[in-house]
């Protein structure tokens, strides 16, 4: 993929907080760990040389644990905390050096961002919050109040227009930030922790809720979070960060089938791994003279979801991968596979 | 006993008293030797008062040819007069009438019917006072001097709220305009923008911008920062930003700006009037300086209303539901209320009718002949106790020590209880106060402060460990002090001008009453601050009441009680200055006299500065407060 035809291109990025942050981005200090830096010039590298491109609507998952640099991360990318040093393009367009009415035509047309503490003006009612992005483009008010209408009704908010964000609950809350981010019909969102601050139940609604949303408008969507459920559920790809720096970047399934270092793989161990890994994993080449007659199963089917068919089957599973056969798997394989885990999770879905 | 043993080691060491103990008994020692040598006494012909006065000579002459004047300083006493007199021409011409229905008319809106009720009725007490026209005087001062404060204060305060480096550079200013008495500003505006509503404009306006620029930057620096990033995420303009978000977050603590604008410079317009300011201040001076109390009562009273209704007319727009528009109802009232006044003011005279008017002159004289006389026996007695066993001792102490004894002092105790820059500090300031030649006045006037220092924070640390420790003492005192704190400072010297005539007691007495109130709110709100778990992990671990106070609650409170000390000690020394207008003598009395006596008016202008030294020393001096680490971080050596 080249980086023309990427939603958003990323290269060489770095973000160092502190004085004279230029002067350690030209010396070698820049390479020293975080504490080391911090001691030695007063400086933080926030993001150090992280290079990604995101698909045009494709779901980006940016994880890591905080301090990691992922906020700092996706501001960046707008420049809402300008970067040291780097490239970012964004539809095509260079976003580093950008005029400022150029960079500000970008934030209002083509990209938008959800907080997570909402970031509400909670002296305007709730329609107002939605229109606020048109109201900065000058939208007369008729107009950008019935496209607020439109996306309220959109994230399931009919009947609040005119309540206060107060009067709202926090989950509602944050689906006016939502709104207010499609209000101005962007190619990329940026969701910032979005649901960190909100209950856990609450937190899965939203959760469904944007799965949904990426389905019906389809945007190109970039999500920092902490939480690794949350990243595999919504992620088609996952850039783990730590220390400001890229450690792995791929699939769900890759992380956890192949993490790139101890650093993932201790992040990804409680993962039930046959809730994420598909049946490429176990599958094997048959062996001679084994029976070839067995159930078909595509090969992106999950594994926990295969486990039905090959306890009621005697015979090997076959994996098809489209019309070829990718390999076969049994029982054996299988409870080889799940015997492997450690979580009680598994082990009871294996018993 | 199962618990260790005291470690032998701790049996050699000295206690912790020995060594400033030690060290007093030394300056003691100093003191009693070298008694009466290096004293600076007080010559009111001292070479810096001479140079000033002048100055001032040279400057009068000079008023109307020298460019600085000419060109910049007299274009702003001219624009400043112009805006007062169109202020006051407007109030006048509005009649009493008119004035007290568009008051009642704008409280309504602020407030409901209530407010308006008060203004309506507060206003009308002025004309029965029979201080109208001093009243509307004072009301245009007040309204030219916070107009020009909000329109410098608030965009500059808007600016540091936004900007770190703006602040910076903005805070150490208001933190010593904070701590200068109001007399000291009064001086160098008399030198430069000559004396009258102007000056008195300006003066006002100076001592009121601190808090209109302090609030606002809180103000915006409060607003919330996700709002700030959400609105540029979706390319918003820094003015776009401002005008939707910034203000309307900002929008009811900067009501709070606006009050306390107000407030200070209703205290501030009173001073005003020793340069010649008009209004209510007149009349206040008049009974002050004749010690008549039936002159300057009714006065006071229509400041003290005129600050109640403006402060509760600012509070219910800063504490109103943001969500909530005003009713039409509440609308068309005022509407009502405020043209009713304006067409009756057509068909009457502009004004106050004569026989709408009741004299509380003598009556008032007379109640506190009465009081002086019968209640002669007690307050004789307290003062010349205090003056006698306390005042007078302490004053030789001061005066008659070397002034290299007192600077080592300074400097020994602002180091220890501040740190090294701030003892610095202190200390320049006390050789400035020798350099200037008002070392002995000075020293007099810190005598006064330093007796009331004491008896303040004694009484308010104590209603302060009442309050916190009881609910119902608490609910029964806030109200008072509530009311204390939006009463102009002078107020407090009526009391105690009534009770004690014209000595220093009564100063002494004045700024008591004065600094009590803000100590008694910082230590309550410190021990009210402990954190509930502590308490009840000390209560859980068998400790009596007494010893949660002492052993829990009093050290954890330590910070706010030393705020408190620094506060009361600033403020005491504000009052003390004051006072010199009721006999306190020293540096206020000088000032005041720099005003009335045109040969003293350089004594007058450096006593006005003397009086800035001593409070940034007092202020360094305390400020440990703030900035000192806890406790268990110091060494003891």
């Amino acid at each position: 993929m080249s980086p023309d035809n990427a939603a958003i291109a990323v290269e060489g990025l770095w973000k160092i907080f502190g004085p004279k942050s230029e002067r350690v981005l030209a010396s070698e200090d820049k390479h020293l760990d975080p504490a080391a830096l911090r001691e030695k010039t007063g400086c933080t590298a926030a993001v150090r040389d992280v290079g990604f491109e995101v698909r045009p609507g494709e779901v980006f998952v940016v994880m890591g644990l905080s301090g990691s640099g992922k906020s700092t991360l996706v501001r960046c990318l707008t420049r809402l905390i300008e970067p040291t040093a780097g490239r970012v393009t964004i539809g095509g367009e260079d976003v580093i050096g950008a005029s400022p009415a150029k960079l500000r035509d970008l934030r209002r047309h083509h990209v938008s961002m959800v907080f997570q503490h909402f970031g509400l003006l909670p002296h305007r009612r709730v329609i107002d919050n939605v229109a606020y992005g048109l109201e900065v483009q000058g939208a007369a008010k008729a107009a950008r109040h019935e496209r607020a209408r439109e996306i309220l009704s959109l994230v399931g908010l009919d009947g609040h227009a005119d309540s206060y964000p107060d009067q709202l609950s926090g989950g509602m809350q944050q689906r006016v930030g939502l709104a207010r981010a499609l209000a101005v019909d962007p190619q990329v969102m940026l969701f910032d922790e979005p649901f960190s601050a909100l209950d856990p139940l609450i937190r899965r609604d939203m959760q469904a809720e944007v799965v949904r949303l990426h389905r019906e408008v389809g945007k190109t969507m970039v999500f920092i979070t902490h939480d690794l459920s949350e990243a595999l559920k919504l992620g088609e790809r996952i850039a783990i960060m730590r220390d400001g720096r890229i450690v792995q970047l791929g699939t769900p399934e890759e992380l956890v089938g192949a993490p790139a270092d101890d650093y993932v793989a201790d992040f990804v161990r409680d993962v039930p791994r046959s809730h994420v890994l598909t049946l490429r994993w176990i599958a094997r080449p048959p062996e001679e003279r084994e029976n070839l007659d067995g159930p078909e199963l595509p090969a992106n089917t999950l594994i926990k979801d295969a486990i039905g068919a090959v306890s009621t089957s005697s015979r090997p599973i076959r994996v098809m991968d489209g019309e070829e056969l990718a390999g076969v798997f049994d029982r054996v394989d299988m409870l080889a596979f799940l015997s492997g885990q450690e979580t009680p999770a598994t082990a009871q879905v294996g018993a | 006993m199962s618990s260790t043993a005291v470690t032998p080691a701790s049996r050699l060491r000295v206690p912790r008293w020995v060594v400033p103990a030690g060290i007093a008994a030394l300056f003691a020692l100093a003191y009693l030797a070298f008694r009466g040598t290096g004293t600076l006494p007080h010559n009111s012909e001292a070479a810096p008062f001479t140079a000033v006065t002048e100055l001032r000579e040279w400057i009068d002459d000079h008023r109307n040819d020298n460019p600085l004047f000419l060109y910049f300083l007299n274009y702003i006493r001219l624009f400043v007069d112009a805006l007062y007199t169109s202020f006051h021409a407007v109030l006048v011409a509005m009649g009493w009438p008119g004035l007290i229905g568009v008051m009642g008319g704008l409280a309504w809106l602020a407030g409901g019917w209530r407010v308006a009720l008060m203004a309506v009725a507060g206003f009308c007490s002025f004309g029965v006072f029979g201080l109208w026209q001093s009243s509307v005087e004072t009301l245009a001062l007040v309204s030219a001097a916070v107009l020009l404060s909000l329109a410098i204060g608030v965009p500059l305060g808007i600016w540091a709220g936004m900007s770190a480096r703006v602040r910076k550079a903005v805070t150490p200013v208001l933190d010593v305009m904070q701590i200068m008495p109001t007399f000291a500003y009064l001086a160098p505006l008399a030198l430069f923008f000559h004396i009258g509503a102007p000056a008195g404009v300006i003066a006002t306006m100076i001592y009121s911008i601190p808090p209109a620029i302090r609030i606002t930057a809180l103000a915006i620096e409060q607003v919330s920062p996700t709002a700030v990033e959400a609105s540029a995420s979706l390319g918003a303009t820094q003015a776009q930003t401002l005008f939707k978000v910034y203000l309307p977050l900002a929008r009811s603590t900067m009501a709070l700006a606006v009050n306390q604008t107000i407030m200070m410079a209703l205290s501030m317009v009173v001073i005003a009037n020793l340069i010649s300011a008009p209004g209510l201040g007149s009349d206040i001076i008049r009974g002050l300086s004749r010690a008549q109390v039936g002159i300057m009562l009714p006065a006071g009273i229509a400041i003290v209303i005129m600050a109640v209704i403006l402060d509760r007319m600012m509070v219910s727009v800063a504490r109103r539901d943001p969500h909530s528009r005003i009713g039409r109802g509440n609308v068309a009232a005022a509407g009502v209320l405020a043209v009713a006044g304006l067409v009756a003011a057509a068909f009457v005279p502009r004004q106050w009718p004569e026989d709408l008017t009741v004299s509380v002159t003598r009556p008032i004289n007379e109640a506190v002949l009465w009081a002086e006389t019968s209640w002669y026996g007690v307050t004789t007695f307290v003062k010349d106790t205090v003056t006698i066993y306390l005042l007078n001792p302490l004053e030789t102490v001061f005066t008659t020590a070397p002034w290299w004894l007192v600077a080592a002092a300074v400097l020994l105790v602002a180091w220890r209880v501040s740190g090294v820059r701030p003892a610095l500090t202190a200390l320049v300031c006390l050789l400035g106060i020798a350099l200037l030649g008002t070392w002995e006045h000075s020293m007099r006037t810190l005598t006064t402060v330093a007796v009331a220092v004491v008896a303040t924070l004694a009484i308010g640390v104590l209603l302060g460990i009442a309050a916190a420790r009881s609910d119902r003492f608490s609910a029964v005192q806030r109200p008072l002090l509530d009311a204390a704190q939006t009463m102009p400072a002078f107020v407090y010297l009526l009391p105690a001008l009534a009770l004690f005539g014209t000595t220093r007691f009564t100063a002494i007495f004045a700024s008591i009453i004065y600094a009590v109130p803000p100590v008694v709110r910082l230590v309550e709100d410190g021990i009210r601050h402990v954190p509930t778990s502590v308490i009840e992990a000390a209560a859980s671990a068998g400790s009596t009441s007494a010893q949660i106070l002492w052993k829990v609650q009093l050290p954890m409170a330590r910070r706010a009680i030393l705020l408190a000390a620094n506060q009361g000690i600033v403020l005491t020394l504000a009052m003390v200055v004051v006072g010199g207008l009721v006999g306190a003598g020293a540096l206020g009395y000088d000032v005041v006299l720099g005003f009335s006596q045109r040969p003293d008016f350089g004594m007058g202008f450096v006593a006005g500065v003397a009086t800035v030294l001593l409070g940034v020393m007092l202020d360094r001096i305390t400020q440990g407060a703030d900035r000192r680490s806890l406790p268990h971080k110091r060494k003891f050596t």
